[in-house]
């Protein structure tokens, strides 16, 4: 296997791996402010937010461990692209250190070991910095990684991209839109697990009466953060993709070959060579409409970009269509459970509640598949129209090291993920306990 | 003073905070491979609990500002110390999953976790040491600053001269933050540990330094003109000094200054001899990395320059104020490690 494949695939594979905790953390983050806000005046948020707090500190751990890799595997890894970027890269990675991860770091250590050291106003108030560093960093790394999709605020000379406008490479076309799609993704992550754990407790006859607290808070974050991750959140990057990036747009829709009133293909199965959908179910006119507000208006297909400049198309297509399903499976699962909590049924609905627990990964799935879309879209090129995959790799470092490296990472990794899940697991079994005064 | 000069310092402050800060963590991380007593293992663990996460932020923040104002650099040596550098990740993960992983373990599996946080510290500690000789000693990158090197002839003698310098300075570090943390018989067993310890550091930072002449002699040549170099010499011996006069007066709070104070000294040492270089090179001084021919643009250096200039300050209050909610000695209650 060639250098740059090993390279693509050890990448994808720390990056993928590392992605399923930060999502976690800042939906976690939020919804244990809201939590300890609340528990200033309640015994039952208040123990909420202490258990969350300890799975928060477990999640924590092996997203930082894993966060330390993504640092620096742009120098090892790519240092090709990091010549070529760095100018422009560099700053967001850098303002993400100090802006965030400070921030997280310093105060989870606050919110996990002083609740007795400090006041319960400054105790939330920890909880807060946490939240809103999670957040902050959220918002460096797609800033980023937005920049590479949709480069602006530069120009290229010296073999580089040199930046001439700072505003405008962070404000890039598509960071804003981004940046809410991808939170949001991260609030529907943490709302699940919340929502799974405590449904678990309440089929598993703990703390009953805490847990259904629990619950009800995480299926009405849910719904709400459910229902604006589709609108206006995915919609309007939807929207913006088609615009500044045609081709990935017209890959992960299917659209193979231009045509006015473009349908909208809820179902397919894509063949390659020549490019096809097989036993598909559309609705005509609609992505026309989606995309630019107008049923008739004419989309590009993939037959109008040169054959080397187009991205993979299975596997676009694919990622994008299950992230959307499940997208629509999470505003469904949401408000039939908050229909059931008005009914005052839920807690009996044995089915609902084991659904909602299964239901756990399923937002990290949508996650991963989205980012798939996204990245494997942007192919052939590493950072759009400027700089491809193939160019970018580190020339000094050979396929073997980077085999070694891929082997000794998958390895951590799982060790890691076993570890965490059996840990996690021996936690939500210990159940919520009740802080005694004491003890507070 | 221009830019590129300001970043040299800026870069040079974050990689200081960072030994500083997580020195210590990484000294602690080592003397509890030594630990065998349960109580004394969970004191190791939460005389740092609260605080090593943070301090680790100083690597990152310094990857990302090497990356932001040096991406030559930032390319060039990490590709370069490639298989190293994965040493060293695979270390700070495991160090990074100890604390929380060995709280929650069954008591007989936390022993796993000890070695990971042992382990997980005393490589990071030796190869920032290795690192530092290799870059002191010049690396093989040719006129258009491409690396030419292998990862066995990183660990040669000078190298590991100078790891292991670095390594038992953490520890020495690590062992002076333990005094501030204990009481009686075991903060007793600290000082002894950082008496040895700095005994042991005395005598390899010598050697190291003879070995210099012969590895680096250029590095000499221009700084011995320089008044800061003997200035920082001086302050380098009369802290190294104070250590064992420190323990021996109990005045702790001064000897972890003594040993905060060594550690600057030595880096800012290695930032003067080398400056303006930041990679020379071995095949050609001419080809070595500057910090002129390895920098952003001034625009970027500038904008940077913005950004630390607002985040630095509210970092540094943050800090503080937690490391004194945290001062005084380690307390173990049901939250801790």
């Amino acid at each position: 296997m060639d250098a740059v494949l090993l390279a693509r695939i050890q990448f994808a594979m720390t990056i993928g791996f590392h992605f399923l905790f930060p999502p976690l953390s800042i939906g976690l983050g939020w919804m244990i402010f809201i939590s300890e806000l609340f528990g200033k005046k309640n015994q039952n948020y208040k123990a909420i937010g202490y258990f969350f707090g300890k799975i928060l500190g477990l999640i924590f751990a092996v997203g930082v461990a894993t966060g330390i890799v993504m640092e620096f595997q742009f120098g090892t890894n790519w240092s090709e692209y990091s010549k070529f970027v760095g100018d422009i890269f560099g700053a967001p990675l850098a303002a993400e250190g100090i802006f965030a991860f400070f921030l997280e770091s310093t105060f989870l250590g606050l919110y996990i070991f002083g609740r007795k050291k400090v006041s319960k106003n400054v105790h939330v108030f920890a909880s807060l910095m946490v939240a809103i560093g999670a957040t902050i960093s959220a918002f460096w790394i797609i800033v980023a990684n937005s920049w590479q999709q949709t480069p602006a605020g530069f120009i290229v000379q010296n073999n580089r991209a040199e930046l001439t406008d700072f505003w405008a490479a962070v404000f890039n076309p598509s960071t804003l839109v981004r940046f809410f799609h991808t939170l949001d993704a991260a609030l529907i992550s943490g709302a699940f697990l919340w929502a799974g754990i405590s449904a678990y407790m309440i089929l598993k006859n703990k703390q009953t009466e805490i847990a259904k607290v629990s619950l009800r808070f995480a299926i009405i974050f849910g719904l709400i953060v459910s229902l604006l991750e589709v609108y206006p959140f995915g919609h309007e990057h939807g929207r913006v993709m088609a615009r500044t990036q045609p081709e990935k747009f017209a890959a992960i829709m299917g659209l193979y070959n231009s045509q006015n009133a473009a349908p909208m293909v809820l179902f397919a199965f894509p063949t390659n060579m020549p490019p096809d959908l097989k036993a598909k179910i559309e609705i005509p006119g609609l992505l026309s409409w989606l995309a630019l507000g107008d049923v008739n208006a004419r989309l590009k297909g993939i037959n109008e970009f040169p054959a080397d400049e187009i991205p993979p198309l299975f596997l676009t297509f694919v990622s994008y269509h299950n992230m959307v399903v499940l997208g629509m499976y999470f505003i469904l699962i949401m408000a039939l459970s908050a229909y059931k909590i008005r009914k005052k049924t839920l807690w009996e609905n044995k089915k609902l509640l084991k659904v909602l627990f299964w239901s756990i990964p399923l937002p990290l799935i949508a996650s991963q598949l989205g980012w798939m879309a996204a990245e494997v879209g942007r192919q052939p090129w590493i950072v759009y129209h400027l700089l491809k995959t193939k160019d970018a790799v580190s020339v000094s470092v050979g396929a073997g090291e980077i085999l070694f490296s891929i082997i000794l990472f998958a390895l951590i990794y799982v060790l890691l993920f076993r570890v965490l899940f059996v840990l996690l697991k021996k936690k939500v079994n210990n159940g919520f306990e009740l802080l005694t005064e004491e003890a507070i | 003073m221009d830019l590129n000069i300001i970043w040299f310092l800026l870069v040079g402050i974050l990689i200081i905070g960072y030994a500083v800060l997580d020195g210590f963590d990484l000294g602690v991380g080592i003397i509890h491979l030594f630990t065998k007593d349960e109580n004394e293992k969970r004191i190791n663990l939460n005389a740092i609990g609260p605080v090593w996460d943070g301090n680790e932020v100083w690597l990152l923040t310094g990857g990302g500002a090497l990356f932001a104002a040096f991406p030559i650099v930032y390319a060039t040596v990490f590709s370069g110390f490639y298989l190293a550098f994965m040493l060293l990740l695979a270390a700070l993960i495991f160090r990074a999953v100890s604390f929380e992983f060995r709280k929650y373990s069954e008591p007989k599996d936390k022993k796993y976790w000890d070695l990971a946080f042992g382990i997980g510290s005393l490589v990071p500690a030796l190869l920032y040491g290795v690192a530092i000789g290799n870059i002191l000693r010049g690396l093989p990158i040719d006129v258009k600053g491409a690396y030419h090197g292998s990862f066995l002839g990183l660990l040669n003698p000078y190298a590991l001269a100078v790891g292991a310098v670095s390594l038992v300075m953490f520890v020495m570090h690590g062992a002076i933050y333990m005094t501030l943390k204990t009481d009686g018989l075991l903060r007793d067993k600290m000082i002894r540990r950082a008496n040895t310890s700095w005994i042991v550091f005395v005598l390899l930072y010598f050697i190291a330094t003879f070995m210099t002449i012969f590895s680096g002699r250029w590095l000499f040549e221009s700084v011995l003109g320089f008044p800061i170099f003997w200035i920082l010499l001086a302050l380098l011996f009369i802290t190294i000094i104070y250590i064992p006069i420190g323990l021996k007066t109990k005045r702790f709070g001064n000897t972890f200054t003594a040993s905060t104070l060594i550690i600057t000294s030595m880096i800012l040492l290695v930032a003067l001899s080398l400056f303006p270089k930041l990679v020379p090179s071995s095949l050609d001084l001419g080809y070595s990395l500057t910090i002129y021919n390895a920098s952003s643009t001034p625009r970027t250096l500038e904008t940077m320059l913005i950004i630390a200039i607002i985040g630095v300050p509210i970092v540094l209050v943050y800090t503080i104020w937690i490391y004194r909610i945290f001062r005084g000695k380690v307390e173990l209650n049901k939250d801790s490690y």
